[in-house]
């Protein structure tokens, strides 16, 4: 019997995958051939046996395998199938661009088919990616950056005191040691301090530092014109010299090249100005945009300008803050322990209470570890949003996955591999990942141009935001991964058709497995808002509580600002007294005005003093059972202009004068905290051991200084009169135009001492909005992902049941047949979603409850766990669920059943 | 590189005058080329096909499936006009390069 040539030939070609017609010509082809030469082998008497034999041998499949491949087939074609023929010296490395550039093509073809779709998941993934890229950008400028000095990973913030409460250093303490240390390659000291600008057009107040001369050179920045100080510059008795930031340079002296060497007059002073910083250079404060730095008088910055108290040798006031840089490859920890080892030494020579020595912190850490947790929480936040939107497109995924579910079972019945297909789909998720990515960093580059323009300066170093390598890279990773993880599920879903029942005619629709997975997905989402949600429902919550909180005085009609003695002619205490007086009877009598309140410290503000009392006739056991209280200088006026209330005794009055017997006024805390069951008034104390005992003469209910989330803390008010200080606030109150209060305000000033300046004008109001600044912002965004979060998983919701019910139609149309109403079907299809809805709400409750401690450190007067928060915020997920089942089940409603059961 | 040239060129040159009277099948070809060369050219049915249908997608020959009475249909090549041209300009080519080599190394068999 002949050999089935046809056979043979086929087997041996199979590995080629040539088109079907093509190789049936070939086959036939080749057997004839092989026939033939089985046939002449017979004829010329050969056996049946040797006749195959001689064929089979006339035949070298590999040499046709290859010249067949040569000539068949296009060459992309044939290099995806590397391991049957490649020329050696072809470069791996193009043919992988070449399949990779024709997957993307098909790809992008494919996608293109369904704009609708593809503009919606885009849309999806720009809103996930680009708000995560924005956040990441504010962490990455804030947290990541190191600050903008030289080496800036050396640089610590050095502190008076054991523990962390930060302390600030005594000139002798400081200069200790800076002798003494052997971690670092440098320490700075600093203060900071207000100057009154004359004789340059109106007086003007400056934001600026005192700073000891190596300063500039320990941050390692350098001038942008001029230079900065040099060790000269320290030595007592140097003369004044100043620096000045770029910003002050511009706006005063209008960016002139020839200000070097120039004389101001500084507090009544002249100083000479040797530099200008460049533009964006900050100093260790961030929140202040500071103008100007002056080298010490008497080589540690001034306590008091041009006192003649030997700083040298003050040991017990400290008001220095210090800064160091770590010597090479030095650690803070062995810094530390050097600094201790300090501490132990001067504890011996100078003994003091317990508590005292020196601690550090990383500078980076001292200026962006308050807002931490906050960027952390909100760029968990913004992760969550972009998992709900990856799970959003993967169920579109799904179901365009189900749509294609043919075109798949077709492709691998023609022989495509499963990892061809995966692939394949896998290429055109990230593509579409990549155009997300593409549209988030737009929106990444729009939001970091609104945060600097916001201007916002409680969040640290946010005038530096810049989008740079780290955002790219990040916004590149987001975007793969986002492909990867919306796009792996429904690739391996639609690789593996059931090839049967996909390629049966009609049949539309893919496996049940695929609708659960959707469903869990909604689930998923519904979970996932709801953790997003109930965040924002606590921050919200408690930025309420914080609006409601009694601040203890009435921000409304209240002008405030800041008025500097600073000029020679105030140096002695009488002057200043006198000129307080005389000003405040000329402000009372500016028409309009109801009350001026004149002091040392404003409310909110949180800059005040702070002392130790001691209580007559009650010594203190030991240091550490001093009170420590907020000390405040005030006019009588003062609490009338706040609007704050007397509770018991009286307010100062004009007879409270220095000749007068000393007196106090305390507040709620600090009575309740000393003389809990007794009343306080006539009791006597006294912060400074050298002074008589002062009466507590009234008490005033708390008024929140440092803040309003802060709880209250003692405080202790002593009259002007009978303490006189340099720096004044002033806060009137007014119906009338906050203009008109101000020109009023600033014309008697200037009638009373043309060379004040008065500055930091703002009304109280405003002065509170911004102490809640930050959290504001973070409200705003946390409130702006929560919404993100509910509008996705909405849709999520409503696509699913959508989908549902489009491919339940003839299930639908026999149920209405049978006599279902459509409220039955209606109702199944919304208890359909509510089903989903709920497993999501419980899941989320978990989820939230296990994530509530993340979130505690930004409440305010909130339990994480608020159980009213969690009630309304799942309420409200429900409602808006609510909606989105209605509009897919009234569909449902609407269901003819006769073109229902004939549409399939 | 004038080898590979010249061995293609002659292979293509002895399948295009072996349809140039008449269309032929695929084996007839490797056949007559064997024996009208007394079995000094042999065609490696490996190599003969490839080259058959490349020669079809240039255009100078064109196959077709003939079934005759009797016979299992096979596929004859028929010389094409673009073949004809190349079979001419070839022969003329070789026909230079022997004479050539004559009027050198005298190895004219005639």
């Amino acid at each position: 019997m002949n050999p089935n040539w046809n056979h043979i030939v086929r087997e041996h070609l199979a590995v080629l995958r040539l088109p079907p017609e093509r190789e049936i010509e070939i086959v036939e082809e080749q057997a004839l051939h092989l026939e033939a030469t089985y046939e002449d082998a017979l004829a010329a008497g050969s056996s049946e046996a040797e006749a195959e034999a001689r064929a089979m041998r006339s035949y070298d499949w590999r040499l046709l395998e290859c010249e067949l491949s040569r000539a068949e087939r296009p060459l992309a074609a044939r290099l995806r199938e590397q391991d049957l023929w490649r020329p050696d010296n072809y470069p791996r490395r193009r043919i992988r661009m070449e399949t990779l550039w024709q997957d993307l093509r098909f790809g992008a073809r494919s996608l293109m088919k369904q704009p609708s779709f593809i503009a919606l998941a885009v849309l999806t993934l720009s809103l996930g990616i680009g708000a995560n890229t924005a956040i990441f950008s504010v962490v990455n400028t804030v947290l990541l950056r190191p600050l903008p000095y030289k080496d800036a990973e050396q640089l610590v913030a050095v502190w008076e005191g054991r523990t962390q409460g930060n302390q600030v250093f005594s000139p002798a303490e400081f200069l200790d040691y800076q002798a003494q240390n052997q971690s670092f390659t440098e320490m700075a000291a600093y203060r900071s301090m207000y100057f009154t600008l004359t004789g340059q057009g109106e007086p003007e107040q400056l934001d600026g530092m005192i700073v000891s001369a190596n300063f500039f050179s320990l941050l390692g920045v350098p001038a942008e014109h001029g230079h900065i100080f040099q060790p000269e510059d320290g030595r007592a008795g140097a003369p004044r010299v100043a620096v000045i930031s770029h910003d002050f340079w511009r706006q005063r002296f209008g960016g002139a090249s020839n200000v070097i060497g120039k004389a101001l007059t500084l507090n009544g002073e002249p100083v000479t100005l040797i530099g200008v910083m460049p533009p964006g250079f900050q100093d260790t404060s961030q929140s202040i945009e500071r103008q100007i730095w002056l080298n010490p008088h008497q080589v540690v910055p001034d306590w008091i300008p041009n006192s003649t108290v030997d700083l040298l040798s003050m040991r017990h006031t400290g008001y220095l803050q210090v800064i160091a840089r770590l010597k090479h490859n030095g650690t803070l920890h062995q810094a530390q322990m050097d600094l201790d080892a300090v501490a132990a030494r001067l504890q011996q020579q100078y003994p003091r209470p317990a508590g005292h020595g020196a601690h550090i912190i990383s500078l980076q850490e001292q200026t962006v570890g308050n807002v931490r947790p906050t960027l952390l929480i909100l760029l968990g936040a913004v992760s969550l949003v972009l998992l709900i939107a990856c799970a959003n497109v993967t169920s579109l995924m799904l179901a365009r996955a189900t749509e294609r579910y043919r075109e798949m079972a077709i492709r691998t019945a023609l022989g495509a591999s499963r990892w061809r297909i995966v692939r394949q789909l896998l290429v055109e998720s990230l593509l579409m990942a990549g155009l997300g990515g593409a549209g988030g960093w737009l929106l990444a580059v729009w939001s970091e141009r609104l945060i600097v323009a916001s201007g916002l300066r409680e969040i640290p170093r946010l005038n530096e935001m810049g989008l740079d390598y780290r955002v790219f890279a990040f916004t590149l990773i987001m975007s793969v991964l986002t492909g990867l993880v919306f796009g792996l599920a429904p690739a391996l879903a639609a690789a593996k058709p059931d090839l049967n029942s996909a390629l049966k005619e009609g049949s539309r629709s893919g496996p049940a497995g695929r609708n659960r997975l959707r469903q869990a997905l909604v689930v998923a989402e519904v979970a996932l808002a709801l953790v997003v949600l109930i965040g924002a429902g606590l921050l919200v919550n408690s930025f309420a509580r914080l609006l409601a909180v009694k601040p203890g005085f009435n921000p409304q009609h209240l002008l405030t600002m800041r008025i500097g003695l600073t000029n020679q002619q105030y140096s002695k205490s009488v002057d200043k007294k006198r000129f307080v007086t005389e000003l405040n009877a000329r402000l009372e009598a500016v028409p309009g005005v109801e009350s001026v309140g004149i002091g040392d410290d404003l409310p909110v503000a949180g800059t005040g003093s702070s002392t130790t009392l001691k209580i007559q006739d009650q010594p203190a056991a030991s240091p550490n059972d001093l009170v420590a209280v907020g000390l405040h200088v005030i006019n009588p006026h003062y609490f009338d202009a706040l609007g704050t209330r007397l509770l018991k005794g009286r307010v100062f009055t004009e007879r409270d004068t220095a000749g007068a017997p000393s007196v106090f006024i305390i507040n709620e805390t600090l009575a309740r905290r000393l003389w809990p069951n007794e009343d306080p008034l006539g009791k006597r104390v006294r912060y400074n051991s050298a002074d008589p005992w002062g009466e507590i003469v009234g008490v005033v209910e708390d008024v929140k200084f440092d803040g309003l989330h802060l709880a209250s803390t003692p405080h202790l008010f002593e009259p002007y009169q009978q303490n006189a200080w340099s720096f004044l606030v002033g806060a009137i109150r007014s119906p009338l135009d906050q203009k008109a209060v101000l020109a009023a305000a600033q014309r008697e000033v200037k009638a009373l001492d043309p060379n004040l300046a008065v500055s930091n004008v703002r009304m109280m109001e405003e002065v509170v909005a911004q102490s809640l600044a930050t959290r504001r912002f973070t409200l705003l965004l946390f409130g702006l992902f929560a919404g993100l979060a509910l509008l996705l998983a909405t849709v999520g919701i409503y696509g699913v049941l959508t989908a549902s019910v489009s491919q339940r139609t003839r299930e639908l149309g026999i149920r209405i047949a049978l006599g279902a109403t459509a409220r039955d079907v209606g109702r199944m299809i919304v208890g359909q979603g509510l089903k989903l809805v709920l497993s999501g709400i419980a899941l989320g409750l978990v989820g939230a409850l296990a994530l509530q401690r993340m979130i505690e450190k930004l409440l305010f007067g909130v339990s994480p766990t608020d159980p009213l928060t969690y009630i309304a915020i799942a309420s409200l997920l429900v409602g808006v669920a609510l909606v989105a089942c209605w509009i897919p089940a009234r569909r449902a409603t609407k269901v003819d059943p006769l073109v229902a059961l004939r549409s399939e | 590189m004038l080898d590979k040239e010249v061995k293609r060129g002659s292979t293509e040159m002895l399948i295009l005058a072996l349809v140039e009277d008449r269309p032929r099948h695929g084996y007839e070809i490797a056949k007559l080329i064997e024996e009208r060369s007394d079995g000094v050219l042999q065609f490696h049915p490996a190599s003969l096909y490839p080259l058959l249908y490349r020669m079809e997608k240039r255009g100078l020959i064109k196959g077709t499936w003939i079934e005759k009475a009797g016979q299992r249909r096979r596929r004859y090549y028929k010389l094409m006009p673009e073949g004809k041209k190349a079979l001419n300009e070839q022969r003329q080519t070789w026909s230079d390069f022997f004479a050539a080599l004559d009027r050198v190394a005298k190895i004219n068999p005639a």
